[in-house]
């Protein structure tokens, strides 16, 4: 029997699956944006819907995730990916849509269109990169910036009472009769990669049944907003922000009625 | 909910909100966003009623910023859509028009303008001239912009804005104001479904295997990318020059042409009346698309009349553009009212005998 060195589960940079252009990410090393863009992709072949995908990028890192996603995108204005994703799936709601936004983005400067994206149930994949700082523009604080981080905008930390707290808009979404599915999940191990691209396949399992909205918060890194090598920025994700941001199911359907039900308390 | 079958041409007495509404189904309208402000609610309204029983779908965003939003979407996705607002919230939705005429989307966009600026008054006005012709949002670009003077031409520039917008693959506005929303007046409605609609191949619909990835996008990094995008656009509004339309009345031989756009040039055809009864001889020439503008009529004009006055409900908007195109060769003096007063033809006749002394 053949013997890999690692099993072949875990690798998460196998060949490029077609769903990917094969253009080198722009990402700094280490980010966690490759992987997630790659997670994505592998689970709309592996579904087998690449024609039926569109997707939207907004302003922030990702604006150019067209560049590697091959599947019909539309680029946002910073903050308006779900209306755009919105006015997309309403006149081809047979179509698998997706948005895949920023922290900045979905919970600061969209935050309206967000809430009420979901509150409408707008049947839609939101995909959400929490890395807590704005990536494109160089390090600024972001809205799930934690107390006490230091960044370009927060140069003596997060203050809370000046600045306010990190904002967990994904607990907020799940109390939405909106939403159906709800869940965090990280790319800093191959074991949350795994778990990550089960939730991609359920969510656009879900997406066929027109029941609400599925929204997937990725808690991601950056090391060069966090002026961190990638392996520290792995650490900090464990030691700092899943005690903020823990994983896992925060809203699921109950298997038996279809209903989705608050499964996690924070 | 059964759809009933397409609606023949009809003659009805309508308000020039509802009849844009009905306009815009008989068009073919798939989608409309919108947010509710006044004078131009009716619109949703009239839709969120209709569109359920015949064809289409209407949604009530959470803003202006959505609307315009969701209108980038739908009309990326290759569907034929609009929105309605006034000053206020136009002003609001003018990021996304900079970024729907870069990507170069076709879409509708109507606005029943009222008094400014900030909140200001819901009484009718042009204050908006500038944002409509001039981009309004950031960068250099236009959309093709009609100023109907009529409830019959705000159906007829429905239909038409939407033929511009997808030729040019821009958006088109409909630049009316809340006088022109309210009032009613009778209407021919064109026959439903007489303008045909085809899904552009450019549309982002899923990449069928054997054709490339569609993107929609107003990002274009490389400076040199960048810069022949403006030129496409640009060449784009160039060529647009050949669909100009303008009204000329009484021009030959006038001692003075008044230049009125909307429902401001309809007061203007009263003042020339009264004006000929007091023996000066008036006429009127009428911008019907604003962007383009209609330079070379005023300026042919200016060959042989050489008074001109601009009347508009604003601080002097178009006056601007009527010198431009008249280029000193004739005097072009200005009379307007502001924050949603409408000029009277005897305050425009008491200023055509002042210019006549």
């Amino acid at each position: 029997m053949e013997q890999f060195l690692i099993n072949p589960d875990c690798m998460v940079y196998d060949n490029h699956p077609v769903t990917l252009t094969g253009e080198p990410f722009h990402y700094c090393p280490g980010c966690g944006h490759g992987v997630i863009h790659k997670v994505l992709m592998e689970v709309v072949r592996d579904l087998g819907i690449q024609e039926e995908v569109i997707g939207v990028a907004p302003v922030g890192c990702s604006v150019f995730a067209y560049h590697y996603m091959n599947v019909d995108m539309q680029e946002a204005a910073h903050g308006r990916a779900s209306a755009v994703a919105t006015g997309i799936k309403r006149v081809r709601p047979e179509k698998f849509v997706f948005s895949y936004q920023g922290d900045g983005d979905l919970a600061a400067i969209g935050t309206a269109e967000t809430m009420h994206t979901v509150n409408r149930g707008e049947n839609i994949l939101m995909v959400f990169v929490n890395n807590a700082i704005y990536g494109m523009t160089g390090g600024q604080m972001a809205p799930t910036s934690l107390v006490g981080m230091k960044t370009s905008t927060s140069p003596y930390g997060r203050d809370a009472a000046s600045m306010g707290n990190p904002l967990k808009i994904t607990e907020l979404i799940a109390q939405l009769p909106g939403a159906y599915y709800v869940a965090r999940h990280a790319v800093h191990t191959a074991n949350a990669v795994r778990k990550l691209t089960k939730a991609f396949k359920n969510a656009f399992e879900y997406q066929k049944l027109n029941r609400g909205t599925c929204f997937i918060e990725v808690v991601s890194n950056c090391p060069s907003g966090w002026k961190m090598s990638p392996v520290q920025s792995i650490d900090w994700i464990e030691e700092n922000m899943l005690p903020l941001y823990p994983l896992g199911d925060i809203k699921v359907p109950d298997p038996k009625t279809g209903e989705p039900v608050l499964v996690h308390k924070n | 909910m059964e759809k009933k079958e397409l609606k023949g041409k009809e003659v009805r007495l309508m308000k020039g909100n509802e009849a844009m509404a009905e306009a815009a189904i008989r068009a073919g309208l798939d989608a409309y966003f919108g947010y509710p402000i006044t004078p131009q609610s009716e619109v949703m309204e009239y839709l969120t009623e209709q569109i359920p029983l015949r064809r289409g779908l209407v949604l009530q965003a959470e803003s202006e910023v959505a609307s315009i939003n969701m209108v980038y979407g739908a009309a990326g996705a290759g569907a034929r859509v609009m929105t309605s607002s006034s000053s206020p919230g136009m002003s609001l939705m003018q990021e996304g028009i900079s970024y729907i005429a870069s990507a170069q989307l076709p879409c509708l966009l109507v606005n029943v303008m009222r008094g400014g600026p900030g909140l200001g008054t819901i009484q009718p006005s042009q204050g908006d001239y500038f944002q409509a012709v001039k981009g309004g949002g950031h960068g250099d670009y236009r959309m093709f912009v009609l100023a109907p003077s009529t409830v019959q031409e705000m159906v007829d520039f429905v239909f038409e804005g939407f033929k511009m917008a997808e030729k040019y693959r821009v958006p088109a506005m409909l630049l009316a104001d809340g006088a022109l929303g309210q009032m009613m007046e009778k209407v021919e409605l064109p026959a439903e479904g007489s303008l045909p609609h085809v899904i552009p191949d450019w549309a982002t619909t899923g990449k069928k295997e054997g054709r490339t990835q569609n993107v929609i996008t107003s990002l274009f990094i490389q400076p040199e990318k960048m810069e022949q995008i403006n030129h496409t656009l640009q060449a784009k509004y160039k060529a647009m020059e050949v669909e100009v339309k303008s009204e000329s009345i009484d021009t030959e031989g006038a001692d003075v042409v008044l230049v009125a756009f909307g429902l401001v040039a309809r007061i203007c055809m009263k003042a020339a009346q009264l004006a000929a009864e007091k023996g000066i001889k008036v006429g009127v020439i009428r911008p019907v698309t604003l962007f383009p503008f209609p330079t070379k009529v005023l300026a042919d004009t200016s060959d042989k009349v050489k008074k001109f006055l601009v009347v508009e409900m604003n601080a002097g908007q178009m006056v601007e553009d009527v010198k431009l195109a008249i280029n000193g060769k004739a005097d072009v003096q200005f009379y307007g009212r502001m924050g949603g007063m409408i000029p009277t033809p005897e305050e425009i006749l008491e200023k055509l005998e002042s210019m006549m002394k």
